[in-house]
């Protein structure tokens, strides 16, 4: 299983986008929200790639989309060298094994009338033609990888603590043997003590399995933690996509500093200043013109409101939608 | 005199599998203009506290106390309805989930002005007029046409600024603010401490911050309380907390953040919280300690001094040290020794 990580490419998304139309009577034309917009990056085998921003900006619609819950309404997705968008049912249900994900909440994750030996064994029945032995010999051994007894084999959820849940949920992800998972808030609803325990565990895996993980969060003090690579989305969008080093030493966009300075640190002597973001995230059925940014935006000027800023800044590498970055104003 | 004194309160709960004790001789005092905080994972029977102080149990449990005094009165033998003219005037409490704790069938206006007609006995009149102020006073843009919205037509930050009000309306001496910010995101959660220090310095009130969130904590309280399945381990000034933690629940607890993690692994505390029913002898914490001896599972830990940060602990830490530890050989897990 320890084959040497090489970090190669496993899943790369190109423009991915998500739309949704929202009736709002019988004769008026249906309202469009982007959900997610122009979203690209990639996924490199046993590396991290942490997806950070506020409640609506489309973290969670990047994860169906990622999964093949939903389909994208525009946008490519490959997945390990292979096109996902376009395929047939049959394709599309081989292709989803390698991709699997882990939700937030462990506690409304789990069926709670299913055995956990039922739950692990599930994906099995469904994507394998393994005997039942088989199946329950893997289970069993997937519970010892992610830290759990053999007898919690025949347990059911309601006997498990919020951390044990999730382990659960992790291995049940880890069944089909994937090489991409997609952690949405894996670590959100633990205390403290648990969310260190989940956290060692995932860095575990990753180096045992070679996975690649979409680690989505809100909590920028672990993403500093796990990841490789960070992309912070507001509304719908990427805003900024640099190396976690980067992204933390010297913050370019606007929103990201503000979420960096919102963050509370755990040290009373650094009590400072914040950037005080005005105003809450804005409706996505009625998102601002230009860029999305700017009614809350500190660092507002002349082409803000009229020209969406691209991410890409001309003339360098960097990864940032912004005018004030690009005119090098900040 | 502090303004809220409580000693050894006690809560029970009866379950119908036996008694539950989710609070267990907990003490708290806090000053007028101070701000503490009640830091512990779930179950560690912060809220309760807080509950049975403001009468807001249910039947099941018992409540015990040796001195339960709010500003002078002793809150013990109070009836029920001598207890609701404090509750929401005098004291006032903030719940962690706004959504919720709004009544959808009601404009968030009439909501605000229930306690003004209760406590104050304001007209109409006056009720909307200081509704609108306590609104603008909470950063809520454009006030006099907010007062007429329902709940779910505000945010969850706007709706958490409504219950700060509503909390506010009749200028409390204390206010218990029970995770205000957990289920916000961290831009509106930074708007929101901010708006309830600012509101705290200027109204000089006491401040009951309670919540699981180190850098809450950090941030803004002046003396934290940390507890622990139910009881309270450690008590200390914010700076001297972080600085020099002097239970081993706090220190652990300290260094499982990210945030202050020096390598790729993060040092976890094993097992999990005790439960109803595999609550230890001794020390609670004893299981998960790593420098629990026999003297730990055997005996109940005394109460250190305020030197050692109040500690609830045979062998208090000082500077990452236990004092008057026999040694690593002793400790039941030798492994978990540094």
């Amino acid at each position: 299983m320890n084959a040497p990580l090489d970090h190669h490419v496993v899943l790369r998304a190109e423009g991915l986008a998500r739309h949704y139309e929202l009736r709002r009577g019988p004769f008026a034309a249906p309202a469009v929200v982007r959900a997610l917009a122009e979203a690209s990056f990639e996924l490199k085998q046993g590396r991290t790639l942490a997806v950070v921003g506020e409640s609506g900006c489309g973290k969670s619609t990047l994860a169906r989309v990622v999964t093949m819950i939903e389909p994208p309404t525009a946008g490519r997705l490959v997945v390990e060298d292979r096109e996902v968008t376009g395929r047939n049912a049959e394709d599309a249900r081989i292709l989803r094994r390698s991709v699997q994900i882990v939700f937030q909440d462990p506690y409304g994750s789990l069926n709670p009338r299913q055995k956990i030996g039922t739950i692990l064994e599930e994906p099995l029945a469904i994507n394998t033609d393994l005997s039942a032995a088989d199946r329950r010999a893997k289970a069993q051994a997937m519970l010892a990888k992610v830290g759990l007894r053999p007898e919690h084999y025949e347990r059911y959820p309601h006997m498990f603590s919020g951390g044990q849940r999730q382990r659960i949920a992790i291995a049940r992800a880890l069944m089909l043997d994937p090489k991409i998972l997609v952690l949405d808030e894996p670590v959100s609803a633990l205390d403290v003590s648990i969310q260190a325990q989940v956290l060692n565990l995932l860095t575990d895996l990753q180096q045992e399995f070679g996975l690649a993980y979409l680690f989505i969060s809100h909590d920028l003090s672990v993403v500093r933690h796990i990841a490789d690579e960070v992309m912070v989305m507001y509304l719908g969008r990427p805003v900024e996509v640099a190396p976690k080093e980067e992204i933390f030493a010297s913050t370019r966009h606007p929103y990201t500093r503000a979420l960096l300075s919102a963050t509370p640190s755990t040290d009373p002597a650094a009590r400072k200043e914040r950037i005080r973001l005005t105003g809450e995230l804005p409706s996505p059925l009625r998102p601002p013109s230009g860029c999305a940014f700017h009614p809350r935006c500190p660092y507002v000027y002349e082409p803000c409101p009229v020209d969406r800023p691209e991410l890409k800044v001309p003339g360098s590498d960097l990864l940032v939608a912004c005018h004030a970055v690009r005119d090098g104003r900040i | 005199m502090p303004l809220l004194d409580i000693q050894n309160l006690t809560v029970d709960f009866k379950t119908a599998s036996g008694a539950f004790r989710a609070v267990d001789n907990v003490s708290l005092t806090v000053d007028a203009g101070e701000v503490v905080s009640i830091v512990g994972e779930s179950g560690s029977g912060k809220s309760v506290s807080m509950l049975a102080l403001m009468g807001l149990l249910p039947w099941t449990a018992t409540v015990t106390a040796e001195r339960m005094a709010f500003d002078g009165n002793d809150l013990t033998g109070l009836s029920a309805r001598q207890r609701r003219r404090i509750v929401g005037k005098d004291m006032a409490m903030i719940f962690q989930e706004p959504m919720s704790s709004l009544n959808p069938c009601f404009t968030v206006g009439f909501q605000i002005g229930e306690s003004l007609k209760v406590h104050l006995g304001l007209d109409r009149a006056a009720r909307r007029k200081r509704t609108i102020e306590l609104l603008e006073l909470v950063g809520i843009p454009s006030p006099a046409d907010r007062v007429d919205s329902f709940p779910h037509q505000l945010s969850g930050g706007m709706n958490q600024r409504v219950m700060i009000a509503m909390a506010l309306s009749c200028n409390p001496k204390l206010l218990i603010a029970d995770e205000p910010t957990t289920a916000l995101d961290v831009t509106i959660q930074a708007q929101i401490l901010d708006l309830l220090v600012r509101i705290q310095k200027e109204t000089g009130m006491g401040l009951v911050l309670i919540t699981h969130d180190m850098g809450v904590v950090a941030e803004t309280a002046d003396r934290v309380s940390v507890q622990y399945a139910g009881q309270k381990v450690e008590e200390q000034p914010v700076a001297g907390l972080f600085d020099d933690p002097h239970h081993p629940y706090t220190a652990a607890l300290l260094s499982a953040l990210p945030e202050r993690a020096t390598s790729r692994r993060l040092p976890s505390i094993p097992g999990v919280v005790p439960g109803q029913f595999d609550r230890p002898t001794g020390c609670l914490f004893s299981p998960r300690c790593r420098f629990a001896t026999d003297r730990c599972v055997e005996k109940v830990p005394p109460r250190q001094g305020a030197l050692a940060g109040l500690a609830l602990c045979h062998y208090p830490l000082t500077h990452g040290k236990p004092v008057g530890h026999p040694g690593p050989q002793a400790t039941l897990n030798e492994r978990l020794f540094v």
